[in-house]
């Protein structure tokens, strides 16, 4: 059993003591309702003075029976369902789900509309790590970062809005392929974002990187090892900044990613210092990969060729992809039918999230703050 | 490192196969904590990717209960299956990974499926006090607990 | 009547001092206006200054560029329900507001706008001041306190050890610059002959000192003065609880601090008082180091010309200001939907470059330069006050300390004890 585990025992939390002034320990409620919980998350802490003895997540405010959904809809059906999960990163979602139904079914992406998935996908995950960086910023209690990575991130939805008509909950690709040729104009317009973003990250980093404030509030707290990230199955950028070198696009290439030259940050301290220092240079890789992926899209078809009705053989599939905050899987059960029976999403967040205890206890409530806004938690996809 | 695995438990271990490039094995529920246990410290499956469980009402053991592990000095996954009835317990895996506490909490809710030892399993997705596991394919989709809602929302329904 | 105002404009003392009952009524009257009106417009400056830090527009619809935003916000406030918890211990809770309030009011009774702008000159000034502006603590603690939530008492306990932590090391910086009332130095800039000063508390006296060594206490025995301001500097900040020693409302901790549970009039009670407190620390730090009334460069760009030319100051940035309005006026989009709109700014514009106008006539150019330059450096401050906002995130509250104990309070002890082997050496 490694330290991590023994955390993990319930929180005896009985009613609040009457009298609590006389005694040491607060009870105090943080959440549904709370400007730095990222959503309806609920947090309840067990606090000496300042200081944060436990804590214990209640979550399902957003349960939306995701899964059960799955069960009463043909594939094609629920594909749309899984951008709700993860709101801030829907085209990743909808990739892992359309891999997932496509490897079930055999049938594979032919090559152009794997690097069209590059693309968004990428540009997706620059859009939820400003997302992540600007709230992130403004828990700590930096606001201005926040309105320039929103206005950063509205150049990316532009390109989706153009892409496929919607911004945030895309929709962007199919089983079986893209069900969208790129549209006129698609590579002028990533390419001038490659040109644009790089300053403007560099304007993020100048606001905090050595900002004396920022470090002091993000060295040291909410310090995880790599040890402890794996026994709780803590992924992406947190079990990166832990020291961990794994990356679902290098140890699990899926889509075009085997194609593309790009490097996995990591940091050593595994503090919330080293998780926005990875998440920054994951920013410029993210970068890099588009710059690659735009120069050589392939021509050829985007939809492979796949039945107007789907139902894959009988059997069942897990598969994962890299999303922004980490694993995210899809275990997939098909009965030979047209409606899957059963989907299993693996939503990282949900399992990150049960990290939190452990990376507070003992830190102080503004730390817990800081922590919550690290582990970039999307509460769609940790309830479902 | 089946047949490794196979001699050591000989039929405890029904089936190891790959479906899809795949590996899975399907296991007997009496050997799977300590299969679990082994395949953590000798296999090398140090992460516990996701708890999971399917059901099917039709036989007799109903439920599937499923580990997807990884190992990260191998770089493979595998997928741990058994299969208990209703009503019966499984030992839970959380003192081999921390991972497994919130996912089989989830499995308990969804599904109704116990784990023995598990240091606080109660309903994690739903009110606790909620009645049903909505996971089951004999709960409606649209069907909920009318009782709770009325009782806890003062609404007459949820729908 | 005339001769009457105008004899009494050109004497030599304040209100107070000369016991004049009336007078010292008017100018509680005007100070409490003034006070109040610029708290409105630093809430509409902040808002607007803030939002274009952070590429916003900011308020833009009442009024041209939202200026009657502030008027809006409080008819708002006025007219909202007025929530108390159930819990909540009614009489403190509804004190605690008001302590606020006053002790942020009270403090202007001494600040001097100018030779004889002020209330009344006590000598004990500075003291006076430091020792009401600390009562506020009071009200920060019986607000969270009374509030019954525990969102609020940790706001208020944070508060409360944030400003008596920070009391000490402003107390001591303040120390310093009291003392330099008494000292012989060399200013940046010369020193006049028969510098001597006599130490004071007053604070008319202690600009007076300024004035008579020719020197700013913030550049004198430099860089002591300099550490000393900078010192005050930061804490004045922590003891306004504006960012970045913002915990005691720290918004996405604790939800809102110590006022989570206060709403309408009470609230807007607390922000009144919030923003009065932060000019009264900054017309402190003016008094003390910046010369309080004195116009930049009294004795190197001194003589008759140079009065003049700054004497016309205050009338050309109404003036200025003016003129701003009317190029809003010329860009105001030309449709009928704006009339209303262009009329107001157009009008708005007139009003400014009236008083501009007045401003430039002899004896009120006289009597109001002062002021305006005594303004004029608290709006620095004010500015200031919206800048580190926009750049800064919080600190903890562990750090808070630290910086308080360890890192303010000795340098702050230090430049006090150099301050006075300084002044004896010299």
């Amino acid at each position: 059993m490694t330290d991590a585990t023994k955390y993990l025992s319930h929180l005896e939390l009985g009613e609040p003591d009457q009298t609590f002034l006389d005694s040491n320990e607060l009870i105090i409620n943080m959440g549904p309702q709370h400007p730095a919980t990222h959503g309806v998350l609920r947090v309840i802490l067990k606090l000496d003075g300042e200081k944060v003895l436990g804590t214990e997540c209640v979550i399902g405010y957003l349960h939306r029976g995701v899964e059960k959904i799955a069960e009463h809809r043909t594939y094609t059906m629920f594909n749309p369902y899984v951008d709700r999960m993860d709101y801030v990163a829907a085209v990743s979602n909808g990739l892992g789900y359309c891999e997932a139904v496509e490897k079930l079914m055999n049938v594979e992406a032919p090559p152009r509309a794997n690097y069209i998935r590059v693309i968004l996908t990428e540009l997706n995950r620059l859009a939820s790590h400003m997302l992540w960086l600007g709230t992130h910023a403004l828990d700590i209690g930096a606001m201005t970062p926040l309105f320039y990575t929103f206005r950063d991130r509205e150049e990316i939805l532009k390109i989706f809005e153009k892409y496929c008509g919607a911004r945030l909950t895309t929709h962007a690709f199919r089983i079986g392929g893209c069900q969208y040729e790129t549209y006129e104009g698609f590579e002028r317009d990533v390419k001038n974002f490659l040109a644009f973003v790089p300053p403007k990250i560099d304007e993020y980093e100048e606001l905090l990187t050595t900002n004396r404030i920022w470090l002091e509030r993000t060295r040291g707290v909410g310090v995880i090892s790599g040890k402890d990230c794996i026994a709780l199955g803590v992924t992406g950028p947190v079990l990166r900044a832990s020291g961990v070198k794994w990356d679902l696009r290098k140890a699990k290439p899926y889509a075009a990613y085997s194609d593309f030259d790009f490097e996995v940050p990591t940091g050593q301290n595994g503090d919330t210092y080293d998780r926005y220092l990875v998440r920054m240079r994951e920013m410029r890789q993210s970068l890099r990969i588009i710059e690659q992926a735009v120069g050589k899209i392939p021509e050829g078809p985007i939809m492979a060729k796949i039945p107007k009705v789907l139902k894959p053989p009988v059997g069942e599939i897990y598969h994962s992809i890299e999303a922004p905050k980490g694993e995210l899987g899809y275990f997939v059960v098909s009965d030979g039918s047209t409606q899957p029976y059963r989907v299993r999403v693996r939503p990282p967040s949900f399992v990150n999230l049960q990290a939190l205890d452990v990376m507070v206890r003992g830190a102080l409530i503004a730390d817990v703050i800081a922590v919550i806004g690290t582990l970039d938690i999307v509460l769609g996809e940790v309830d479902r | 490192m089946v047949t490794r695995l196979k001699q050591q438990y000989g039929s405890g271990i029904r089936e190891a196969s790959t479906y899809l490039g795949q590996a899975y094995m399907v296991v007997e529920s009496s050997i799977i904590y300590e299969l679990l246990q082994v395949l953590r410290d000798q296999e090398e499956f140090d992460y516990c990717v996701d708890v999971t469980a399917l059901h099917y009402p039709q036989r007799e053991k109903q439920f599937d209960v499923i580990w997807i592990l990884y190992s990260f000095p191998r770089n493979e996954r595998i997928r741990v299956k058994t299969m208990i009835a209703d009503g019966e317990s499984l030992p839970s895996s959380t003192a081999i990974w921390g991972t497994a506490n919130w996912l089989e909490r989830e499995v308990f809710d969804m599904f109704g499926i116990k784990f023995d030892g598990h240091p606080d399993l109660k309903r994690i997705l739903l009110p606790d006090g909620w009645k049903g596991h909505p996971l089951r394919k004999d709960y409606g989709i649209i069907q909920q607990d009318n009782e709770w809602v009325q009782i806890n929302l003062g609404i007459e329904s949820g729908q | 009547m005339l001769d009457y105002i105008q004899g009494y404009l050109s004497s030599n003392v304040t209100p107070g001092q000369a016991g004049n009952v009336f007078w010292a009524t008017v100018y509680i009257l005007i100070v409490f206006g003034a006070i109040s009106v610029a708290v409105m417009a630093m809430n509409w400056l902040e808002r607007k200054a803030l939002a274009h830090f952070q590429i916003r527009l900011g308020p833009m619809r009442v009024g041209p560029h939202g200026l009657l935003q502030p008027i809006a916000d409080a008819i708002k406030l006025l007219t909202k329900e007025d929530i108390i918890p159930s819990g909540a211990d009614k009489f403190v809770f509804w004190i605690a507001p008001l302590i606020i309030l006053c002790a942020a009011f009270t403090v202007y009774i001494v600040v001097p706008f100018g030779p004889t702008h002020a209330i009344t000159d006590l000598n004990i000034g500075i003291l006076f001041m430091l020792g009401v502006a600390s009562l506020s603590v009071l009200g920060v603690v019986m607000a969270g306190w009374a509030s019954n939530s525990h969102y609020p008492l940790i706001g208020a306990l944070r508060s409360s050890a944030q400003m008596v932590s920070y009391e000490v090391a402003m107390g001591m910086a303040v120390v310093s610059a009291i003392l330099m009332t008494s000292l012989h130095g060399l200013g940046m800039y010369g020193v006049a002959a028969n510098s001597t000063g006599t130490g004071t508390l007053s604070m008319i006296d202690i600009v007076k000192a300024q004035q008579e060594q020719h020197v700013w206490f913030f550049f004198k025995f430099f860089p002591l003065g300099l550490v000393a301001f900078g010192i005050f500097a930061i804490a004045m900040v922590a003891e306004t609880n504006r960012a970045p020693f913002d915990l005691p409302e720290a918004e996405s901790e604790l939800t809102a601090g110590f006022h989570t549970e206060y709403s309408g009039l009470r609230w807007s009670l607390f922000m009144l008082g919030e923003y009065a407190a932060m000019i009264a620390v900054s017309s402190i730090a003016v008094t003390l180091w910046l010369g309080g009334w004195m116009r930049p460069f009294p004795h190197t760009l001194g003589g008759e010309t140079w009065d003049l030319v700054f004497s016309l100051f205050p009338g050309l940035t109404f003036i200025g200001l003016a003129a701003i309005a009317f190029i809003g006026v010329v860009r105001m989009p030309k449709h009928p939907y704006f009339k209303i709109q262009t009329a107001g700014l157009a009008g708005f514009g007139v009003a400014l470059g009236l008083i501009g106008l007045i401003l430039f006539v002899p004896p009120v150019r006289d009597r109001i330069q002062d002021i305006y330059w005594f303004a004029a450096k608290v709006a620095v401050f004010m500015y200031l006050y919206i800048w580190y906002r926009a750049t800064w995130p919080r600190y903890r509250f562990d750090q808070l300390m630290k910086v308080g104990w360890k890192v303010l309070l000795p340098i702050a002890i230090g430049v006090l004890i150099l301050t006075a082997i300084m002044g004896v050496l010299l």
